[in-house]
């Protein structure tokens, strides 16, 4: 008896001490990033400058100054939502389909629809640069919606069907027998029943799109141009510029951390509950 | 609902500004893909005056220089039509000069194309027609910090001979007093070590290909100069040199921790301490000298719609006239225009007081030679402008900072070193 009360007591005190630890590991780069970003560029080189420096806004003052930071933070909003709404709406009937009405090749389908992220996105470069000149779509939102939900909606598709598994069939049948239809079915129980997993999903959703730099670099020029644009174009050629590119770095990644933030409940139930446990 | 009406106003939304993107597709508006310079960044104010002169619209794009050269490649294999003007270096004007992916030119008699300093319009230009032009260039050459050697009692002099820098050095080292004799680059990177480098190899007499554009990495002068390097930087250098490039070498200079620094002219003008002096790059009589030639220039990709406003710009951002339109600009003045270009911004009285270190970078600059000789098969200095160049260098780049840190020998280094360039090189046809 002693020994398991001393044993839980350890661990008590053991698992949080580790959770911190490994927490307070993770968040250091972005803690790091975020002193950098008030250093000037010498001083941000300076390994003895960690802590003690004199903080200031010039890296910022330079970002607003000579970039146009709301310009390209709006289309990373603009951009982000929608793909988002966009991949949540193909993706919810899609794995609503393959969890509640299975057929025989709904697990090829499933593995197939994952094999598309095997491919290395340089490999459909030109072609998809091709395509989007050739359609006049090249630097437009409508381009990098469209790219940012077909990146993700495999990985969403997979999520929501592993959360809508866990639904038990019969409540979805008692609907039916209600009389619910297919969009009364999904409106009526599915969404209720599995929001916590479709917020998380959409959150997970919108986090990749907002970060995504292959595409997004490469496919805008002016006005479809998002943070990753800004945060690459901030790489000057004489060497990385660490203030400079700190400062940038923390405007672009500050919205997503604030949204994690108040959303991290739903994250974490999304994310414990559904099927990536 | 809700949803149906955040898609229908997405939908509208995107339908709006494709619309908006094609109707100003042909209008007086010029895409200008640059690097992220400081004195590309300053031109976006000063060309304000530009846009109200002429009412032509300049959209800025600052790229990282790999991405920018994907970009427009791509570009131009897709037809152009995405940058109207881009920012290339020198080590890519002549190649995509003559590959035609960029637009000869020519400009009229009151831009003064002889007053471009000779080195920067040879280094830009393919078969004598000019396919960039430069609107920043710069140079190597030591700076040194005089009350340092004078307290040591050395001197250093114009193209002085390796083995007295080394003695120079060897006299400022103090670590103790956190002094270290001679800052060089040591991080990897074909644009980083490599730079500093291949000047040092020129100036031993060695060359990176031999006239059949075989490697010659295992010859004896690279062994000399290689040699050296790591016995300069490894102990009269700061520790830790593998990792030091422009950047960190600046902060340690201005702290005071270097007694010399062979780097890029335009480091002077960032250069906070006192007592700093200038010299030539160290030669040890070689015709190739170790002065490096670089230029940031801004050319027309083939294809692009806009190629006549696009020239006219390029002819007004490179010209006489820009260089006093950013000495009398209110938010910057005679310390910020850019340098390297043109000789009469040399001329400037006004320029020389700003700029101390003005006659040694323009001495530096033309004693340059990136032209072809009997010694070095190929145009440039501390590079060579051929396409395969960049992976080469980026491949030895790794081996030389291996070296210097210890994990390999000279011998072994170079050895990896030529294997590796041999391999790239018969890859691509040669």
């Amino acid at each position: 008896m002693a020994i398991v009360a001393e044993t839980s007591k350890f661990s008590r005190f053991a698992w949080p001490v580790l959770a911190w630890g490994v927490a307070l590991i993770f968040f250091f780069p972005i803690f790091w990033m975020v002193l950098t970003s008030f250093k000037t560029d010498a001083d941000a080189v300076k390994p003895e400058f960690l802590f003690s420096f004199t903080p200031t806004l010039e890296n910022y003052a330079n970002m607003t100054q000579n970039y146009d930071y709301w310009r390209f933070a709006t289309n990373s909003v603009i951009t982000s939502v929608s793909a988002t709404l966009l991949t949540l709406v193909v993706g919810v009937p899609c794995a609503y389909a393959m969890a509640f009405n299975p057929s025989r090749g709904t697990k090829d389908i499933l593995m197939w629809m994952l094999s598309t992220k095997m491919l290395p996105a340089a490999a459909v470069l030109y072609p998809m640069i091709f395509l989007a000149k050739g359609l006049g779509i090249y630097d437009t939102h409508f381009l990098v919606i469209m790219v940012l939900c077909l990146i993700n909606l495999p990985i969403v598709i997979w999520m929501l069907f592993t959360y809508f598994k866990d639904i038990p069939k019969d409540i979805i049948e008692a609907g039916k027998m209600d009389g619910l239809n297919t969009w009364g079915e999904v409106r009526e129980i599915l969404i209720p029943l599995a929001w916590g997993g479709i917020a998380s999903t959409a959150l997970l959703a919108f986090i990749f799109c907002w970060n995504e730099a292959y595409w997004t670099v490469r496919l805008t020029t002016i006005d479809a141009a998002t943070l990753s644009k800004l945060i690459e174009g901030n790489r000057a050629p004489e060497g990385l510029f660490f203030g400079r590119l700190s400062a940038v770095s923390t405007a672009a990644v500050g919205p997503i951390v604030v949204l994690g933030w108040f959303c991290q409940k739903q994250l974490v139930q999304g994310l414990t509950f559904g099927a990536v446990k | 609902m809700s949803i149906m009406r955040t898609l229908l106003t997405t939908a509208v939304s995107v339908g709006l500004s494709a619309g908006i993107a094609s109707a100003d597709g042909h209008a007086k508006e010029l895409t200008i893909a640059i690097v992220n310079n400081g004195h590309m960044i300053n031109m976006q104010k000063v060309a304000e005056a530009y846009t109200e002169e002429t009412g032509v619209k300049l959209n800025w794009v600052s790229l990282e220089e790999g991405v920018l050269r994907e970009q427009v490649t791509s570009d131009t294999a897709t037809g152009g039509g995405q940058y109207d003007i881009i920012n290339i270096g020198m080590q890519e004007a002549p190649i995509w000069g003559a590959a035609g992916w960029i637009e000869p030119l020519n400009f009229g008699e009151a831009y003064d194309v002889d007053d471009m300093l000779p080195a920067m319009r040879n280094g830009l230009s393919h078969e004598g027609q000019l396919y960039a032009a430069p609107f920043y260039g710069e140079s190597s050459m030591v700076m040194y910090r005089k009350d340092l050697t004078d307290a040591a009692g050395v001197t250093i002099a114009d193209n002085d001979s390796w083995d007295n820098i080394k003695k120079a050095a060897a006299a400022m080292h103090d670590p103790d007093n956190g002094v270290y004799g001679a800052c060089l680059r040591g991080k990897p990177g074909w644009g980083d070590n490599m730079a500093f480098i291949t000047t040092m190899v020129n100036s031993f007499g060695g060359a990176w290909f031999d006239a059949d554009f075989k490697p010659t990495l295992d010859s004896d002068e690279w062994k000399a100069a290689i040699n050296f390097y790591v016995d300069l930087l490894g102990n009269y250098g700061p520790p830790g040199s593998e990792g030091n490039s422009f950047n960190e070498i600046l902060a340690l200079y201005n702290e005071g921790k270097c007694g010399m620094w062979i780097d890029a002219t335009i480091a002077a003008s960032f250069l906070e301490v006192d007592g700093v002096a200038y010299a030539q790059s160290p030669n040890a009589g070689n015709p190739v000298g170790a002065n490096w030639l670089w230029a940031w220039a801004m050319a027309v990709p083939a294809g692009s719609p806009n190629a006549e406003e696009s020239k006219a710009f390029i002819e007004w951002a490179t010209s006489k006239e820009y260089i006093k339109a950013v000495a009398d600009h209110p938010e910057f003045g005679w310390g910020s225009v850019p340098t390297g270009t043109r000789a009469s911004t040399y001329a400037y009285p006004e320029f020389q007081a700003a700029a101390p270190f003005a006659a040694a970078e323009m001495a530096a600059i033309e004693s340059a030679a990136p032209e072809a000789t009997d010694i070095k098969p190929y145009v440039g200095v501390q590079f060579a402008a051929i396409p395969e160049f960049p992976e080469v260098g980026s491949a030895v780049a790794q081996e030389m900072a291996a070296a210097l840190s210890g994990a390999k020998s000279v011998d072994e280094a170079l050895e990896a070193a030529q294997a590796a360039a041999a391999a790239i090189m018969s890859e691509a046809g040669y």
